[in-house]
């Protein structure tokens, strides 16, 4: 009897418990979902008055495209540079960690390197602002004087050293991290048995990464650097803080050109009604191209289920 | 050169009439002094290249380093052929990227401490920027007296905000990973939450911080900038990783463990919180300070969100706050005196090597957490 009563308690406090426990595991699912679409819908309703505004209205004068085109542009050379630099140096370091160090101190040198992810991008923006952007002065100057006639390096170059060169170069540092630590966690899966192979036929040590671990790691070194795009696309503060803001022009070392992130972060706290609006909007491009780029990486990365380290 | 230390050697250890030949094994290889010597004797070009074009430390490392990677990748084709010499030059190509990956790092860290350290006292540390106008910097300059004016009022925004995003974040983060894990199995429901973490992941964090902006504008009318708000939009950056971190240790709990509290009759939800959930406490803990070190540097998101203000505010659901970001990125951008932005200059790079502690400790925690509670491991 008192079996059954102790039975019959527990089992219908602990189905009551089960459920609660699995709806509240449910709905915690289920909120992140909400909480994307959310973002996408509540940014759209915010910035619904920019499409509806008269083109004259917009800043600029001829509407929202004319408005967020140079800016898109913008962001995505600060991008390209940054991806420019961080890839083979971030691949490089990568294969130091994986198979050029000792093995006692690649760990702790991947810590080391996983200390420049742990840095917050404001103190990077401020690093850019007051030592790397006046250290590279003298850098754009020779640019400017040598290599001037390619629409680039087109002088004269900025004083302050805040231009888009510097930004991109700041970013690449902030992305850098990103494309070392998934790219060596696969570059560290190439299996042993390939590697020895190759070296057992006499390949030089750049000759097994080339034939064993390059080819192996190659949907995982693309996903890395998607996400590495990602990551520089939605950057704001080193932009914010480094880039001396104007509008678009092919030379990277004058000042001018502008991001999306940046653009939000220096104008947001000042704005309202409609210029509030627009940048809202911005924000909903932004989101939408980073979106993009992060679903590709993350298809990239599903559709090679055996790279699971590249989380 | 090397021919004849082998020549002389073998003269020395072998009886047998020395032979004029080379060693095979030795044949072909650059000899040991080679590579120091081309490395000196870059480094010598380089100064001399350097001093031509006006000397600089950069200038001086980066002839140096280009002399001494075409010299010895030359050098090496050579003596030992055209596969080793590549081997060769990659091999210092990539020794050079990651000394090149360290210079920012040790530069960022250098500047931090360098400029951070004389701002770094208690008054810094226990007073707001309540009152602090330009004229008092400006007095502080003219009459050489300490800074005034600190960033309690930002390190308490920091803590708070902070706190707050972790209340929002954990529970859901949590509960989601076990969802993931324990309920969705592999089910169409499960994937699609996977994979829209995965993209979460990668939300610009002023997007975040738009979002949270543009969902209370909604609620409570455009402009309401409080704490909450920032917190959260930090949780929206802060949730994939908990639920990264979370399910990942959930996993690595041996199926035996629930199977055996399933056999003694014990129901699935106490099962995940006294069995599975106390197994893997430790990485889960560990991921969670990773998440905060992750968000607590955030400044984009806070600046749609809290604003900025100068003085304490210690309720998150009114009026603007700062937070040590923020402090940095105005304490740069619009000094409080525009004529002598020193004293400003000085707060920023204290409260950035404050920000910068704060992060360090909080990886280190993590570490330690990992470290010292880790379930054991069988064999």
């Amino acid at each position: 009897m008192t079996t059954n009563a102790l039975t019959s308690k527990s089992s219908t406090s602990g189905r009551a418990g089960d459920k609660i426990f699995s709806g509240a595991a449910l709905g915690a699912g289920v909120l992140i979902l909400i909480t994307l679409f959310a973002v996408a819908v509540f940014l759209l309703i915010q910035a619904l008055p920019t499409f509806m505004a008269d083109p004259a209205d917009i800043s600029g004068g001829e509407g929202f495209f004319a408005y967020i085109w140079p800016i898109v542009i913008g962001t995505v050379i600060a991008a390209a540079i940054a991806l420019l630099i961080a890839t083979p140096i971030g691949l490089g370091v990568a294969l130091f960690i994986s198979h050029f160090a000792p093995r006692r101190i690649a760990g702790p040198l991947g810590y080391v390197i996983d200390l420049l992810a742990a840095i917050p991008s404001v103190i990077y923006g401020a690093w850019g602002y007051m030592v790397l952007a006046p250290a590279l002065v003298p850098g754009y100057d020779w640019l400017a004087a040598n290599m001037g006639f390619i629409p680039i390096f087109e002088g004269p170059a900025s004083q302050t050293g805040k231009t888009m060169l510097t930004a991109g170069i700041v970013l690449a540092v902030m992305v850098l991290p990103i494309i070392t630590s998934l790219s060596r966690e696969i570059f560290l899966q190439t299996p042993k048995l390939h590697e020895e192979a190759a070296l057992a036929l006499g390949a030089t040590r750049w000759e097994m990464i080339t034939t064993a671990v390059l080819p192996f790691a190659r949907p995982g070194i693309i996903s890395a650097v998607m996400l590495g795009l990602g990551r520089a696309l939605g950057e704001t503060m080193a932009v914010a803080l480094v880039l001396s803001t104007g509008g678009l022009i092919p030379s990277l070392i004058q000042s001018g050109n502008q991001t999306i992130a940046a653009e939000i972060a220096l104008n947001f706290p000042e704005a309202f009604g409609l210029r509030l609006a627009e940048l809202i909007a911005a924000g909903l491009v932004l989101f939408l191209i980073t979106l993009v780029v992060n679903m590709i990486a993350r298809a990239i990365i599903a559709r090679h289920k055996e790279f699971s380290g590249a989380n | 050169m090397s021919a004849m230390t082998t020549f002389e050697r073998s003269n020395t250890t072998l009886t047998p009439p020395p032979s004029r030949k080379r060693n095979s094994l030795a044949k072909g290889k650059m000899p040991k002094w080679a590579l120091p010597a081309i490395g000196a004797g870059s480094i010598v070009l380089g100064a001399a290249a350097s001093t031509l074009t006006g000397f600089s430390v950069a200038t001086f490392a980066i002839y140096s380093a280009v002399l001494f990677l075409v010299i010895a990748s030359v050098a090496t084709t050579v003596v030992e052929g055209k596969r080793r010499g590549k081997n060769a030059m990659w091999t210092y190509l990539i020794y050079a990227s990651f000394i090149l990956a360290l210079i920012p790092l040790a530069s960022v860290l250098y500047t931090v401490l360098e400029k951070g350290l004389p701002g770094m006292n208690s008054h810094f540390l226990f007073t707001s920027m309540n009152g602090i106008t330009g004229a008092v910097d400006n007095q502080t300059v003219a009459e050489g007296t300490p800074v005034l004016g600190g960033a309690y009022h930002a390190l308490m925004g920091t803590l708070l905000i902070t706190l707050w995003a972790t209340l929002i974040s954990v529970p859901v983060g949590m509960l989601t990973a076990i969802y993931l894990v324990e309920y969705g199995k592999n089910g169409p429901l499960a994937r699609a939450i996977t994979f829209f973490v995965d993209v979460m992941t990668g939300i610009p964090s002023i997007v975040a911080g738009l979002f949270a902006a543009a969902f209370f504008g909604l609620l409570l009318g455009p402009n309401s900038r409080m704490g909450i708000v920032a917190a959260v939009a930090l949780s929206v950056l802060m949730i994939p990783t908990v639920v990264r971190s979370t399910e990942e240790m959930l996993k690595i709990v041996p199926n035996e463990l629930r199977e055996a509290s399933y056999a003694l009759g014990v129901r699935r939800w106490r099962t995940i919180l006294k069995v599975v959930i106390p197994t893997a406490i430790s990485g889960i803990a560990s991921g969670v300070t990773l998440a905060i070190a992750r968000v607590i540097g955030e400044t984009a998101p806070i600046l749609v969100t809290a604003g900025i203000a100068s003085n304490i505010n210690l309720n998150v659901f009114a009026n603007w706050m700062s937070t040590l970001p923020t402090f940095i990125y105005y304490q740069i951008m619009t000094p409080t005196s525009p004529t002598n932005v020193d004293p400003s200059l000085q707060r920023a790079w204290a409260a950035a090597l404050l920000l910068i502690l704060m992060v360090m400790a909080l990886n280190l925690i993590a570490r330690l957490i990992a470290k010292i509670f880790a379930p054991k491991k069988g064999r």
